[in-house]
């Protein structure tokens, strides 16, 4: 079962540590991600929250906040995802360099919330894969916080080849993307 | 001008637009006045213009399907007097299938979006906007949302099971 | 230092496209900006990127189902929305409340507007640079959190209140909670202003930035704080008074020229006086001799106590009737507005006897007040053109509905 482990394992001597090339990596990835707040609505609100001092996302080493999807790790999808929206926020996934992840934040992003109408996009895994859902309507910051540490247990278990693997290719492909 | 009543308003409308005034009630304290559709523009020009009425603010504008009059689809707007502090609200109905109103955005620039807003939802045209298109829905939209026969849930969506919502 | 310059002659212009995803503009909105380098020749606003159809939505659901909706509307000051809605319902029904409730509603929407002006202030200061003042004044946001949870559970949608009064009484807890905001938050509001209010590089920035003249602010609807910078002193809680606000002395800020440091001092002082308002809540609160209602006698609209339910009938029967949505609301059209944190939130609601509202049409002031944005930048530097947007506090909620 993978873990989100602190302390990195490997064989330790005065002055080094040998451990193998994915764990090093996937360490330093998972305390480093910048994240892309693709905030819409009330759960952006709730996002501000949780940048704030009072439950600080900072600490977890997202501080540096990117609106450039090219330097961004992290798609962050808080709020409602309407029809007109989904091409902007398909171009900004597909804009995004590998390694790339997407925790969809509320009940809108993750499948459409109490909006059930004709203008409402019913969850953004239509257009984009999503690695983790985070429900509330808005959920709280400690929840948003959670849903990210889900995000650095999935970073930092990652394989090194994960991107390059045919099964990665064939769900691009489910969703049409190149 | 805080002589502005119920009764100095109907009475100057009636005396200058003899015809045109279909109706006059005071709901929940407010006076909404109904006029014909031909006469709308002029009506509104002149709560406007006119020195003693000076409807210089517009409140809100929307449009109005009932599916079951003969006259279906309506427009609403409400004005307001600031210094006399008297709100008014004009109805006008007309039974075309695709209606055309006249445009209120050259006396009152706030217009302008809401007029778009009432196109978008209910298919209105407004005679004289500088920019008749759809403002909140996608442009590819066919059909107009508000109307009472468009289906509020997305008819294409393939997941939902008719048999657990009860249809 | 702003330069309106007249653009005279044909030069050859950019177009730059800000937005629907930008760092600075709060919220989903576009703009197609022609550039003649720095300066706005013209914008061309782009808007319902998050049109979730509340006015249609509202045709389908019963008329205690649609207080949800209102509370996303204007998301950063929810419970005005539902007391506006709440209000409107009681209007049409013609259901009379108590003065206690009255005053406690006043309460909880003295403190939404005091959360809303916290964020839109705390934001212009961060899209000038001062990121400071946010970190400063958000604690005390999450405080008025903690204040909503105490009254209904919830910290941002929160869905307070119910049609004929509130759904609980407020507990000792939440009076401690508001007792310690009375005395507290004053300090940490006087931080927050020397930073930024007498700051030469904030004034720098923000005097003239985008000024609207009343004139023309009224023509185009304006409302709330923005055209009270513009110096009219429209204010639906004096104009139109509701939920006992005739019975409260206060002062309404007003501006003069109708730039962005007009409407942040606007805010600002309105913050102040809200405080005021609350105070004067408590202690009329205080010296009142009802001490225990927090609900109009109104059994058809509102939920019958738990004892009531399982041992009469009549109770059964109107529980039953109230949670199905089945309750005999009257025919007829109504208009309520209330002092929104924006302005005068509208709602026009018409019902032909049904269980949902037959017509229900919300009056926003955000999305009436940003068909003036293109004007009020033209010829303004880019910079300016941010700083102006996200003074008028547009929130994306209440533009696109």
């Amino acid at each position: 079962m993978s873990e989100n482990n602190q302390k990195l394992e490997g064989f330790e001597g005065p002055g080094f540590l040998a451990t193998s090339l994915d764990k090093a990596v996937g360490m330093a990835r998972k305390n480093s991600i910048w994240p892309l707040p693709f905030a819409t609505s009330c759960c952006g609100i709730e996002f501000m929250a949780t940048m704030a001092s009072t439950y600080d996302f900072g600490r977890f080493g997202a501080e540096r906040l990117s609106f450039s999807p090219r330097q961004a790790d992290l798609l962050m999808v808080m709020g409602t995802i309407s029809k007109k929206m989904g091409p902007v926020l398909r171009q900004v996934y597909e804009q995004m360099a590998e390694p790339k992840w997407v925790i969809a934040v509320g009940a809108c992003a993750s499948t459409g919330g109490i909006f059930d109408t004709y203008s409402v996009l019913q969850g953004i895994d239509r257009i984009i894969p999503v690695d983790v859902y985070v429900p509330g309507c808005p959920p709280r910051p400690e929840q948003i916080i959670d849903g990210v540490l889900k995000i650095q247990e999935l970073v930092q278990n990652e394989s090194l080849r994960r991107r390059n693997s045919p099964e990665y290719q064939e769900l691009l492909a489910s969703y049409g993307i190149e | 001008m805080s002589s502005l009543t119920q009764e100095y308003i109907t009475e100057k409308l009636q005396s200058k637009f003899e015809g045109a005034i279909q109706s006059i009630e005071m709901l929940h304290d407010f006076l909404t006045i109904t006029v014909e559709k031909s006469s709308l523009k002029s009506i509104m020009k002149f709560l406007h213009d006119d020195e003693s009425l000076n409807f210089h603010f517009l409140t809100t504008l929307c449009g109005l399907h009932f599916p079951d009059q003969a006259a279906q689809f309506g427009m609403m707007y409400q004005l307001h007097n600031m210094p006399a502090n008297f709100r008014i609200r004009i109805k006008s109905f007309t039974n075309d299938s695709e209606p055309v109103f006249d445009t209120m955005s050259d006396i009152w620039p706030a217009a302008n979006w809401q007029e778009r807003e009432t196109h978008d939802f209910y298919g209105f045209r407004f005679h004289g906007h500088p920019d008749m298109r759809r403002i909140l829905n996608m442009d590819s939209l066919v059909g107009w949302p508000m109307r009472k026969e468009f289906p509020l849930e997305d008819p294409f969506r393939g997941d939902k099971d008719d048999k657990m919502f009860g249809r | 230092m702003n330069s309106n310059k007249e653009i005279l002659k044909e030069k050859e212009y950019t177009i730059l496209n800000l937005g629907p995803t930008h760092p600075a503009t709060h919220g989903i909105f576009q703009n197609v900006m022609k550039m003649d380098g720095e300066l706005i020749v013209e914008a061309q606003p782009t808007i319902g990127y998050i049109h979730r159809a509340f006015e249609k939505l509202a045709e389908r659901r019963p008329y205690n189902q649609i207080t949800p909706i209102t509370d996303r509307l204007n998301y950063c000051s929810s419970p005005i929305n539902n007391m506006g809605w709440h209000m409107t319902v009681e209007k049409l029904a013609g259901i009379e409340i108590p003065k206690r409730v009255q005053y406690l509603r006043v309460i909880i929407m003295e403190l939404a507007r005091i959360a809303d002006h916290i964020i839109c202030n705390s934001v212009i200061g961060v899209d000038s640079g001062a990121m400071t003042g946010f970190l400063y004044v958000f604690q005390w946001r999450e405080f008025i959190y903690e204040i909503y949870e105490e009254l209904c559970g919830a910290r941002l949608t929160t869905n307070i209140g119910r049609i004929g009064g509130l759904e609980r009484d407020f507990t000792p807890l939440a009076w401690e909670k508001i007792h310690k905001l009375l005395k507290e938050f004053p300090e940490g509001l006087k931080e927050f202003e020397n930073l930024l209010v007498r700051n030469r590089i904030f004034m720098d920035r923000t005097i003239n930035c985008g000024p609207i003249t009343a004139e023309r602010a009224l023509q185009y609807g304006f409302t709330g704080p923005n055209l009270r910078a513009a110096g009219v002193d429209y204010d639906v809680r004096v104009m139109n008074p509701y939920s006992g606000y005739e019975d409260f002395t206060f002062d309404i800020p007003l501006g003069t020229n109708g730039d962005t440091y007009d409407r942040f001092m606007v805010r600002e002082q309105e913050m102040w006086q809200s405080l005021s308002i609350i105070r004067q809540a408590v202690e009329k609160l205080d010296k009142m001799e009802d001490k225990t209602t927090f609900h109009a006698d109104v059994p058809n609209f509102f939920l019958p106590e738990k004892e009531d339910v399982y041992n009469t009938m009549e109770g059964l029967i109107y529980h039953f009737k109230i949670v199905m949505g089945e309750t005999e609301m009257p025919k007829g059209e109504v208009y309520h507005a209330v002092e929104g944190g924006n302005g005068e939130l509208g709602f026009y609601l018409v019902s032909d006897g049904g269980r949902t509202p037959y017509r229900l049409h919300f009056r926003r002031p955000c999305f009436i007040y940003y068909q003036a944005y293109p004007e009020m930048v033209k010829g303004a530097f880019l910079s300016d053109a941010i700083l102006t947007m996200s003074s008028m506090n547009v929130i994306a909620g209440e533009l696109d509905a």
